[in-house]
């Protein structure tokens, strides 16, 4: 029963990064919420890793972190680039697609 | 034999020579000399026909094994008639279909030539690749060389190199010397290139090139009407009659399934009467092109208004080459009519019929003319009408015989005319003449050997091919042509009579004309005399027999018969050949030189009734009908074309108006009608309904679902996890 703590964990990890991407105005948060889900992600590979006596589980969390490493560079970056421009970074503002 | 092989030369020289004479001539060589290129040309192709009839001799006289046509014992000879050819070996798959062309047709002695000793020498067919091929069917083009070929080359070359070096004189600062010599060139190349069609396609063709080179050459001075009438009307009589050729043709390639005339010839030759309404058919429709070509009754009557021509154009063209190509195509295609029209058992058919008529006729013309060429165009019909008749009694020899003999003396003559008119003031009436002899004494004796020669008067050309006709209307084949016998005596008899008239009018008696008459140069008389030295020997090509025995020389009779005959195919037709008969040799004789006697008391003497046109009705009314040729013009113009420009045209036109345009109003006011209605319901009502219903839609769609694209990026996060969870619920429950 020790696999259902960590999926639970991780369910609850993901539904908060959801949350918080969905419901938060501020950029930076929204960015820290996708954090949270792939590391919701990064819970449940290597709990099944552990469950099925693999190592594969635990690389590919590994692979996750230093890839979110890079995309959370990438996304800062975007950010800094609309302050410059708007000087918010409020993703209410940011509606330019409106159809 | 390589010239046989390879005579496709012989055409192509004056094609190049036209087409020198045409690009370049004014320009690099000089308007005034194109004449040089010209003659050069002439020259070298009189020189090549004279080696391919020397060849052609050496065929006949030792022919190689491959000459002879071989008959096998099962009626399938396959020989290679066409020896050396690359008929074979084109490469193309016309090999295949070889019944198509020379290589499988010469079956054609199959069973025929049990009854005859002599040798039957093969024409040379020379099939170069296909020309072109549509439907499955091909269409080759290539040279057939017999001795009928060569002696139309011979006389071609000749008259045409003669008829140049005249002209250099005749035409000498004309506005269109280049455009003169050019036709003169493009005449002969077609002329040459029609008389060694191998396949009809190509007689087709020919036979429209040289039409098209008399209508340029008629209309060459253009400037006035009656010019451009006369190439008009010679170009429209003639298209009368291409219809005929055109479906005879079709016909013919319909019945045997080849263009090939050696295939033709030889297929009827091996089976003749097995296609006899097919072949009546055929010959009908190829009598009609005869007939527009040939000046033969009824659609002579553009021959002698193509007098407008030049005068060395009118005897080369009008004279001695291109009208008798309508006697050449029968006597190429002799089995086709020798079928058709039943020549072998007749005593009459359509085919001596016509020809008689038109010989007959012809010479009457001839005698109320004023106008000197006109005289000799109806003396050319007649003559031509004289050759058709020959070759519709079976005499074929004769009519080429005739056909070789008539166009030295007739181009002769109409040289002659041509010279006379040159010295006196361009006329050609004869009213303005008279007296000439002593004037010009050059021309006055050749145009009365000529004469001599054409009235068959012994011992000129003429009166040995005229006997051979007359002695083959008498005996024909089966049975006799007396009608043709007597409509050819009369002939012979009148067309002595009219010649004498105009020697008369035109050299004779007192000048009548202004200014002063003089001979014409050496360059216009040595082409006469040359002319007049065939008129006087050209004879000697065909002696009979018994003519030649006292002398040891029998071997030189009968040279056309045997040279020119091409018995390949006429054997199997069983056409047999008369004896020379003295008796008949004396009628025609008599008879033309009581022509001449007759006309001679009349002129000279004048004894006979002068002034009977003006004091008897009946010879004036005579006279007149002769004077209006029989109004056929007439009828043409007055009663056929007048009928239809008037009472036809107005009914055309009231049926146009009242029945054509009723009826195109009617389907157009419908037409707008329905149009209208189409645009106001189906148009406007359905079609653009239908269009702006689907574009509503879409705008109202649009603008419901617009507000979901908010451009917020959380909207359409929720969206995405919202279906995501959605899509996860019903995935639980039905799983």
């Amino acid at each position: 029963m020790l696999l259902n703590q960590f999926l639970i964990l991780g369910a609850v990890l993901f539904c908060i990064g959801v949350y918080g991407v969905l419901a938060r105005k501020n950029a930076v948060m929204v960015l820290m919420s996708i954090e949270l889900m792939l590391n919701a992600v990064n819970i449940n590979m290597v709990a099944f890793g552990f469950q099925h006596e693999v190592v594969s589980g635990q690389v590919f969390a590994l692979f996750i972190i230093a890839v979110a490493a890079a995309e959370v560079g990438v996304g800062l970056a975007i950010v800094l680039l609309l302050y410059r421009n708007q000087t918010s970074i409020d993703v209410e503002d940011f509606d330019l697609m409106k159809g | 034999m390589w010239m046989l092989e390879n005579a496709f030369l012989i055409p192509l020289i004056p094609a190049l020579s036209f087409a020198v004479i045409l690009f370049f001539g004014k320009r690099f060589i000089g308007a005034d000399r194109v004449h040089v290129i010209g003659i050069t040309a002439v020259s070298l192709i009189w020189v090549l026909s004279l080696v391919a009839a020397f060849q052609w001799t050496q065929r006949v006289e030792h022919p190689s094994p491959d000459a002879i046509a071989q008959i096998s014992a099962d009626g399938h000879g396959d020989d290679h008639a066409d020896d050396g050819d690359d008929h074979a070996d084109d490469g193309d798959d016309h090999a295949d279909d070889g019944d198509d062309h020379a290589g499988a047709a010469m079956d054609s002695e199959s069973g025929h030539g049990g009854g005859h000793s002599s040798v039957l020498i093969s024409p040379v067919v020379t099939t170069y690749s296909k020309w072109w091929s549509n439907g499955g069917v091909d269409f080759a083009v290539g040279t057939h060389v017999d001795g009928l070929t060569v002696l139309l080359l011979v006389v071609v070359a000749s008259i045409s190199l003669l008829v140049h070096i005249y002209s250099t004189e005749y035409v000498k600062g004309d506005r269109r010397y280049v455009h003169y010599y050019a036709f003169l060139s493009l005449f002969t190349a077609a002329m040459l290139f029609f008389v060694m069609a191998q396949n009809i396609v190509q007689l087709v063709v020919g036979w429209e090139l040289v039409g098209v080179c008399s209508f340029g050459l008629i209309g060459h001075w253009w400037e006035e009407k009656p010019n451009t009438d006369a190439a008009l009307k010679a170009f429209l009589t003639n298209r009368v009659g291409d219809i005929g050729l055109l479906v005879g043709m079709i016909v013919l390639w319909g019945t045997f399934g080849t263009f090939s005339i050696d295939g033709i010839n030889a297929a009827i030759s091996a089976s003749p009467g097995t296609q006899h309404l097919a072949l009546l058919v055929a010959a009908c429709c190829l009598m009609a092109a005869v007939a527009s070509k040939s000046g033969q009754f009824p659609l002579h009557t553009w021959l002698p208004d193509a007098m407008a021509g030049p005068t060395p154009v009118s005897a080369l063209i009008h004279a001695a080459t291109m009208v008798v190509a309508g006697v050449y195509m029968i006597a190429r295609l002799y089995p086709v009519f020798y079928d058709g029209f039943s020549i072998g058992t007749s005593s009459i058919n359509l085919m001596a019929l016509i020809g008689g008529f038109t010989a007959l006729m012809g010479a009457g013309l001839a005698f109320a003319q004023w106008d000197i060429k006109k005289v000799l165009a109806y003396s050319t019909v007649s003559q031509l009408g004289y050759m058709v008749m020959a070759l519709g009694v079976g005499a074929w020899t004769a009519a080429i015989f005739h056909l070789f003999t008539h166009a030295f003396f007739k181009a002769c003559l109409f040289l002659g005319a041509g010279s006379v008119s040159h010295a006196a003031h361009h006329t050609f009436d004869m009213r303005k003449m008279g007296g000439l002899k002593k004037f010009m004494p050059q021309t006055y004796w050749t145009f009365v050997i000529a004469t001599l020669a054409l009235s068959g008067i012994f011992p000129f050309a003429g009166f040995w091919s005229k006997d051979e006709i007359l002695l083959g209307a008498k005996v024909g084949q089966q049975n006799g042509y007396p009608l043709m016998l007597i409509f050819g005596c009369a002939v012979a008899f009148m067309t002595a009579a009219y010649m004498t008239r105009v020697v008369w009018y035109t050299f004779h008696g007192e000048y009548r004309g202004h200014g002063h008459p003089h001979e014409s140069p050496k360059v216009m008389t040595v082409p006469l005399w040359i002319l007049a030295g065939m008129a006087v020997v050209g004879g000697a090509f065909n002696l009979p027999g018994p003519v030649l025995e006292p002398f040891g020389l029998e071997g030189l009779a009968h040279r056309v018969q045997t040279y020119a005959e091409p018995s390949v195919y006429l054997s199997g037709l069983g056409l047999s050949h008369p004896d020379p008969s003295l008796s008949m040799a004396l009628i025609g004789l008599g008879l033309a030189l009581s022509g001449i006697i007759v006309t001679y008391l009349y002129f000279w003497r004048k004894m006979g009734p002068h002034g009977l046109t003006e004091r008897n009705k009946y010879a004036k009314a005579g006279y007149t009908f002769l004077e209006n040729k029989y109004y056929l013009d007439y009828l043409y113009n007055d009663i056929i074309v007048a009928s239809i420009k008037k009472p036809i045209a107005n009914g055309a036109n009231w049926f146009n108006q009242n029945v054509l345009d009723k009826a195109v109003n009617t389907a157009g006011e419908s037409a707008r009608d329905s149009g209208r209605w189409i645009y106001k319901w189906i148009d406007q009502g359905a079609i653009d309904g239908s269009v702006n219903a689907a574009a509503r839609g879409a705008d109202a769609s649009g603008e419901g679902l617009r507000t979901i694209q908010s451009g917020k990026v959380q909207n359409y996060g929720q969206l995405l996890f919202g279906a995501a969870a959605v899509l996860a619920i019903v995935f639980v429950i039905v799983i």
